[in-house]
């Protein structure tokens, strides 16, 4: 990407600024308008070249057709190789009519026959009847477009080669003069763009064709190699030859430019959505949801996909690993019934294994079903099966263009990795950056047993939880428990109950010890209380015997049988006071 | 030039019909038709028959003949056709490419 704006950049200093601005004609061809910036050179010729079986032909005539049929400009292919038959029956299989473009007049197919054996050559000649053939086909459509293919065939049928190159000169030449856009094939050499070196005549725009089989897995590739006064896209794009003609998979010029959502879709889960914030992800957001085997990752995805159908939506399922037989039934084992909404043709399945196709082939399959279904949510699972048909760079940057190609739509898409144990994924790395909320699913071993955490590992522009739960899988889907913890660290599973158990019955055992210290706490204040009331006696009997010898002192001893009898009665009064007083002590301790 | 050519069992079959392929008044064309004519009138004298076909005049007999280069001269008659570009200087290559009578009398 960087790489490709350096260059860009580079070239924005030449030329281009000043002079008036390149007229390009669109070719109509899904990808490469955009790597041209708009098309080919307006009447210049433009050199496709690669080695055979790489999409030239096919190539140059969708040019044509989508020339005729979606700008209404008539065009002109010539054969030097292939027959006009041979043409018509191989274009009708990518659904182009050509013999019903020729009919309608728009269309002529040439095919020039070039045989050498019986040609002589004596003196001087011209290709005056070659001019005067593509002349008389341009005027009779009025062309504005024209193909040559393959013309180096003709090095073939002539020996003066020197005569030849003056021709193919002043041919390209005549083409420029006669303002038609020509597109010439031409076939790769050794350590060149072509056999016999047209490319020196085509000097506006060479695009090079590629094809290349790694790892059992061919992918075509297109480079523009040069575009004389304008801006173009140099990276080798991948491209491939669908039922629809050719693509070519820009990979960076997509841009950022989606609509963004503040709606949200509910994952199924309640406790999930609620983790997330406010019932669930972004609508058109990218969700990657990592873990290890068996952590119940496909079942969020399933989850996700029955809760979108519950709400009307319609949801599609690649599947990588299973078959939708498969997932089903899976899936009904923990209550989710998706072939209710498979019944209802609110949810589509796509199972296929990785490696029946290229990585881009994969990318324009699911593009091209993804909009004949037109689905809310789209699940791949898992995208980290892809790297066994490619590095972890190439899936990411395939998955970064179906990333961009599901916002661009607005369509919420759901990514599972399966991760090794302990080691996450190669792919999720790079996929990181690349998408909005990041689930993470694991499996924690203890106990004998084996229990499934999951967390939010990264949500943007969302308040969200990030606390652990617990994930379980019951008969009615998913549920979230919290997980304990405690000073031993989170426990789950049969170790959270037994905690949680254990916690309960702790608590018993406390309340019984609060009950059993207020029974000691009164019957130790009974204990003071009557200690007190002792002590009191005690202190009661002193305070007498003290008031009494102070009585006895300041009356003297004159009146000592008085003295006696009141004593006696005295003692009686005490007796009621001392009651008195214990009533007393009683009400102070309390 | 292909002094070992077998010769040809058709060499005294007559009549000659030549075609020759111009484009318009051009001076390459204008050499050839008068070359062609030199060789005729020396080595078939009254049994050739020469047709131009000026391709200006006539663009769609350029692709039903399957004419790229001119000038081009067809042999039409005697049988099999042959073909020969060029402005036809050079009248021994001629002679021999066509098996014309007069390459055997010399």
């Amino acid at each position: 990407m960087a790489a490709a704006t350096a260059s860009n950049n580079g070239r924005t200093a030449a030329p281009a600024a000043v002079l008036p601005e390149l007229q390009k004609t669109p070719t109509g061809i899904s990808g490469l308008d955009e790597v041209t910036g708009g098309g080919l050179p307006s009447g210049r010729p433009t050199l496709v070249c690669g080695p055979a079986g790489c999409g030239k032909t096919l190539l140059a005539m969708e040019f044509l057709v989508r020339g005729v049929t979606q700008y209404g400009e008539p065009g002109v292919f010539v054969a030097f190789e292939e027959s006009t038959d041979d043409l018509v029956a191989n274009f009708a299989s990518l659904g182009f009519d050509l013999a019903g473009a020729e009919a309608a007049g728009m269309l002529v197919l040439d095919h020039v026959k070039v045989e050498r054996a019986e040609v002589e050559e004596t003196g001087d000649w011209d290709l005056e009847g070659l001019f005067l053939r593509l002349g008389a086909s341009i005027d009779k459509v009025g062309a504005k477009r024209i193909v040559i293919d393959t013309i180096e065939t003709l090095f073939g049928a002539f020996s003066n080669t020197a005569i030849l190159r003056s021709e193919l000169h002043r041919l390209f030449a005549w083409l420029k003069e006669r303002g038609v856009t020509a597109v010439v094939t031409g076939e790769r050499g050794d350590g060149a763009l072509s056999r016999h070196g047209i490319e020196e005549y085509v000097s506006d725009c060479v695009i090079v064709l590629d094809h290349r089989v790694t790892e059992q897995t061919s992918t075509r590739r297109l480079r523009i190699l040069k575009y004389r006064g304008t801006l173009h896209g140099t990276n080798e794009y991948p491209f491939l030859i669908g039922e629809d003609g050719v693509s070519v998979l820009p990979v960076t010029t997509r841009g950022l430019r989606h609509h963004v959502s503040a709606d949200r879709v509910s994952t199924g889960v309640p406790r999930l959505d609620a983790m997330l914030g406010d019932g669930g992800f972004y609508k058109g957001s990218t969700v990657l949801i990592s873990g290890t085997a068996g952590t119940g990752k496909s079942t969020i995805a399933a989850q996700l996909c029955d809760a979108t159908c519950e709400s009307g939506g319609r949801a599609m399922y690649f599947a990588f690993e299973e078959s939708q037989a498969e997932i089903v039934r899976n899936m009904s084992s923990v209550g989710i019934d998706l072939q209710k909404w498979v019944d209802s043709g609110l949810l589509q399945f796509r199972c296929s294994r990785p490696s029946i196709l290229g990585l881009e082939a994969h990318l324009l399959a699911m593009q091209t079903m993804v909009e004949d279904f037109d689905p809310a949510v789209v699940v791949m699972d898992p995208v980290s099966d892809f790297l066994r048909v490619g590095t972890a760079a190439e899936v990411a940057a395939m998955l970064m263009r179906q990333v961009d190609f599901l916002k661009g739509r607005g369509v919420t898409a759901m990514f599972t990795s399966l991760n090794a144990e302990n080691e996450p994924a190669r792919a999720d790395q790079q996929l990181a950056s690349l998408v909005d909320a990041w689930l993470h699913v694991q499996s924690t071993e203890g106990n004998g047993e084996h229990n499934r955490l999951l967390y939010i590992l990264k949500s943007r522009g969302m308040a969200h939880s990030n606390q652990i739960r617990e994930f379980l899988l019951t008969s009615h889907g998913i549920e979230l428990v919290d997980v304990y913890v405690g000073p031993q660290g989170v426990l789950t599973g049969s170790a959270r109950q037994a905690r949680e158990a254990k916690e309960r019955a702790d608590g018993e055992t406390w309340l019984e010890d609060l009950e059993q210290q207020r029974l000691l706490l009164e019957r130790r204040r009974e204990a003071v209380a009557s200690q007190t009331a002792a002590l009191w006696r005690e202190f009661e009997d002193e305070a007498d015997v003290v008031e009494r010898l102070l009585k006895h002192g300041s009356i003297g001893t004159e009146d000592r049988a008085d003295q006696r009898v009141e004593q006696g009665r005295m003692r009686q009064a005490d007796a009621e006071a001392l009651a008195g007083d214990l009533d007393l002590s009683r009400s102070v301790v309390r | 030039m292909s002094p070992d050519l077998p010769e040809p069992a058709d060499v005294s079959d007559g009549p000659w019909h030549l075609r020759l392929y111009v484009a318009g008044q051009s001076p390459k064309s204008l050499d050839a038709f008068a070359n062609l004519k030199a060789i005729c009138e020396q080595h078939l004298p009254g049994q050739y028959e020469i047709e131009i076909v000026d391709l200006v005049e006539n663009p769609t007999q350029a692709s039903t003949d399957e004419i790229l280069a001119v000038p081009t001269l067809v042999r039409r008659l005697p049988p099999p056709s042959r073909k020969i570009i060029g402005n036809l200087a050079d009248t021994e290559r001629v002679l021999g490419y066509l098996r014309l009578p007069g390459r055997g009398q010399r």
